[in-house]
């Protein structure tokens, strides 16, 4: 069976695509390109802790969470952001997070908090998505992940239970080439990580992750597919992680310099879209500009936002623990708060 | 009041459950058709059907971690696993996720769950079948963890668990299935989570333990009868703890042991140990002693009765303390 790279752009394809769409992508992708590099230069000034950027990885993200609407569920890994603003979570959350609040990344939108351990969010999504239509719901669960986490034994098991139940899943796996500093090859002998949904029974494909539009067209068929009762699709994202893994890594150690510059140069899902708008006069130069510009004041927005949220007391890292806080840990906030100044 | 063993506390009480709440669903391996392998489910597929009793595949992180996205999602799963020597695939969803994700979120995302978890050994099992695991689970910030001995335990706590807005952990006593039988009342009711059971009062010792052990308790409680009065708590509620239960008690008695099945170095006796320094040292005549597994792995069963803390190694503690 083959997993052929589905592509629209630079294709006789894109003739047909929708324009506006492509604006709408484009915007939310310069959105998420100017907040990583900004939150990298606040980690250089000690303003954010440990980031992990989303660099190159701007199609896949914005083209796939642009395919659901606002009643399914996304279950994002730790590099998601760009998809978690689409689904309406504020800039500032992000940076909180990243400034080691515990930001309710979730509120009001129906989105599952950061998950740092890799795949384990994969069977938080399958069990969302059997929930909403167990209540007759035809809500969908789109989760994120990347190409090590195929290797972990719940990349098996979320799948496994979903081709089983035939949950309404889309599990959206951003290869973007490097597990740190593991390339893919080892992680897996299979030839594409797509071909992997043909040992589950379900449905499978392969797409070029920097090209938004074939992002956003594979993901729409498969939430379709999802909403219809058809069942989970995992959709291989071929992009490239074109930043360190996180601002803690530094990617020169492994990465050789001539692929990272063939991706940057050539295959970067910015330059891809824009020169796409610009050579189908939907945006000029000026449009594109103006754009990065919207981007990058919305960004100051948000860092002045999340400056602007007071420090933290002992007791926030008390009270949601449990629903009802337990004598015990009473006690032991108020050994901390005790010799806590302000507390 | 129908009389009932413990097992048949359990069955009743999910019946009763998938019968009034339509978010309830139950999973695990073999709790369909076949009803459980303790037959704890034994019924509830054929009354409920395979969307609300699910066999799920094979794989014990698949079954926790999916039941944290029903939680999430609006349903409230009561998961099955078979035993809890394997329940460690589960425990990184426990600990990295269903403990965490209220904490994580700000409170804006709670899991209420329910893994249900038979334990314990002395019933002659393969290896694996016989662990007490609850160390690692009350060592878990965010979950709760509750052991019934009692068939009107089993059901209150069960209702509790359901009910809780938290993760619950609700160890099944395995010995304990078919022990004894026991009036339960056929309404729902609550044993809250954190509340300690007195099955005994004494004057002259403590004897502080939960689940498989009460029976132990009380057998070493029974042989002492005329020779020294044993005042036997329950713990009930393995996390949280409830402290003034043991306070009061080790309190009034002034000398306490506290037995636990499970393997001695990093169990839970030690910090019920712990508590009774914080909150007894000055009531205490004697040590604190304690019987307990040995720390080895749980022994073919050929040895079991050697390694599980029996009524005569507890007899010989409380006889020790008492001279003290």
């Amino acid at each position: 069976m083959d997993w052929p790279l589905v592509q629209v752009l630079g294709t006789k394809r894109d003739k047909k695509a929708d324009v506006e769409l492509a604006a709408a992508l484009y915007r939310d992708m310069i959105l998420l390109r100017s907040f990583d590099e900004r939150a990298i230069n606040l980690q250089r000034q000690g303003r954010i802790g440990t980031f992990p950027p989303s660099l190159g990885q701007e199609a896949s993200e914005i083209g796939s969470a642009h395919a659901i609407r606002r009643s399914d569920w996304m279950v994002p890994s730790y590099r998601d952001h760009g998809a978690l603003f689409v689904h309406g979570v504020p800039l500032e959350n992000v940076l909180l997070f990243a400034m080691g609040r515990a930001a309710s990344l979730s509120t009001a939108v129906k989105a599952l908090p950061t998950s740092i351990p890799i795949a384990t969010q994969l069977l938080h999504a399958v069990g969302v998505a059997m929930a909403s239509r167990r209540l007759g719901r035809d809500d969908v669960a789109l989760t994120y992940f990347g190409d090590g986490a195929t290797s972990e034994g719940d990349f098996h098991e979320a799948v496994n239970f979903a081709g089983v139940y035939k949950a309404p899943v889309i599990f959206f796996c951003q290869n973007n080439g490097w597990a740190i500093s593991v390339p893919r090859a080892r992680q897996t002998a299979s030839e594409t990580l797509a071909q992997k949904a043909l040992a589950y029974g379900i449905q499978g494909a392969r797409v070029d992750g920097n090209d938004a539009l074939a992002v956003h067209q594979v993901v729409s068929e498969a939430v379709a597919r999802a909403r219809a009762g058809e069942g989970p699709t995992l959709v291989e994202a071929v992009t490239y992680r074109m930043g360190p893994h996180t601002t803690s890594d530094d990617p020169t150690r492994y990465r050789p310099a001539d692929e990272f510059l063939e991706w940057k140069t050539h295959r970067d899902p910015l330059l891809k879209l824009g020169g796409f708008l610009l050579e189908r006069g939907a945006a000029s130069e000026s449009d594109l500009n103006a754009w990065a510009e919207e981007a990058r004041v919305r960004v100051q927005a948000g860092v002045e936002a999340a400056e602007a949220v007071p420090m933290v007391r002992p007791r926030g890292m008390f009270e949601h623990v449990y629903d009802a806080m337990p004598s015990v840990l009473e006690d032991e906030l108020h050994t901390i708060e005790e010799v806590t100044p302000d507390a | 009041m129908p009389e009932m063993n413990l097992i048949q506390a359990v069955n009743a009480t999910l019946d009763a459950m998938l019968g009034s709440d339509e978010r309830v669903v139950v999973l695990g391996e073999d709790v369909g058709k076949n009803g459980g392998v303790f037959r704890a489910t034994d019924g509830l597929f054929e009354k409920y059907g395979g969307d609300r009793v699910m066999d799920t595949p094979l794989a014990e992180s698949g079954i926790i971690g999916t039941s944290i996205g029903l939680a999430i999602g609006g349903l409230r799963p009561i998961a099955e696993i078979q035993f809890m020597g394997f329940l460690y695939p589960g425990l990184d969803q426990l600990i990295s996720h269903a403990g965490r994700m209220a904490a994580r979120s700000s409170g804006q995302v709670r899991v209420p769950l329910v893994v249900r978890v038979p334990y314990g050994g002395g019933i002659r099992a393969p290896e694996q079948h016989a662990d007490s695991a609850e160390a690692y689970l009350v060592h878990t910030p965010g979950l709760k963890v509750v052991v019934p001995s009692t068939p009107y335990d089993a059901k209150g706590l069960l209702y509790a668990a359901l009910h809780d807005p938290d993760p619950v952990v609700f160890m099944e006593p395995i010995r304990l299935y078919r022990l004894g039988r026991q009036e339960v009342p056929e309404e729902a009711y609550i044993v809250p989570i954190g509340s300690a059971r007195v099955v005994r009062e004494g004057t002259d010792i403590s004897v502080v333990t939960w689940g498989n052990m009460v029976a132990v308790a009380e057998r070493a409680a029974d042989a002492l009868l005329g020779e020294a009065s044993v005042e036997v708590i329950d713990l009930r509620s393995l996390f949280p703890l409830d402290r003034e239960a043991i306070w009061r008690s080790v309190n009034k008695t002034g000398r306490a042991v506290v037995l636990q099945e499970a393997p001695l170095t990093g169990g839970l006796g030690g910090e019920v140990t712990a508590l009774i320094q914080d909150g007894a040292f000055w009531s205490l005549q004697a040590p604190v002693a304690r019987v307990a597994g040995p720390d080895i792995p749980y022994p073919p069963y050929a040895w079991e009765d050697m390694y599980l803390p029996s009524p005569e190694r507890l007899l010989a503690a409380i006889r020790r303390t008492l001279q003290d």
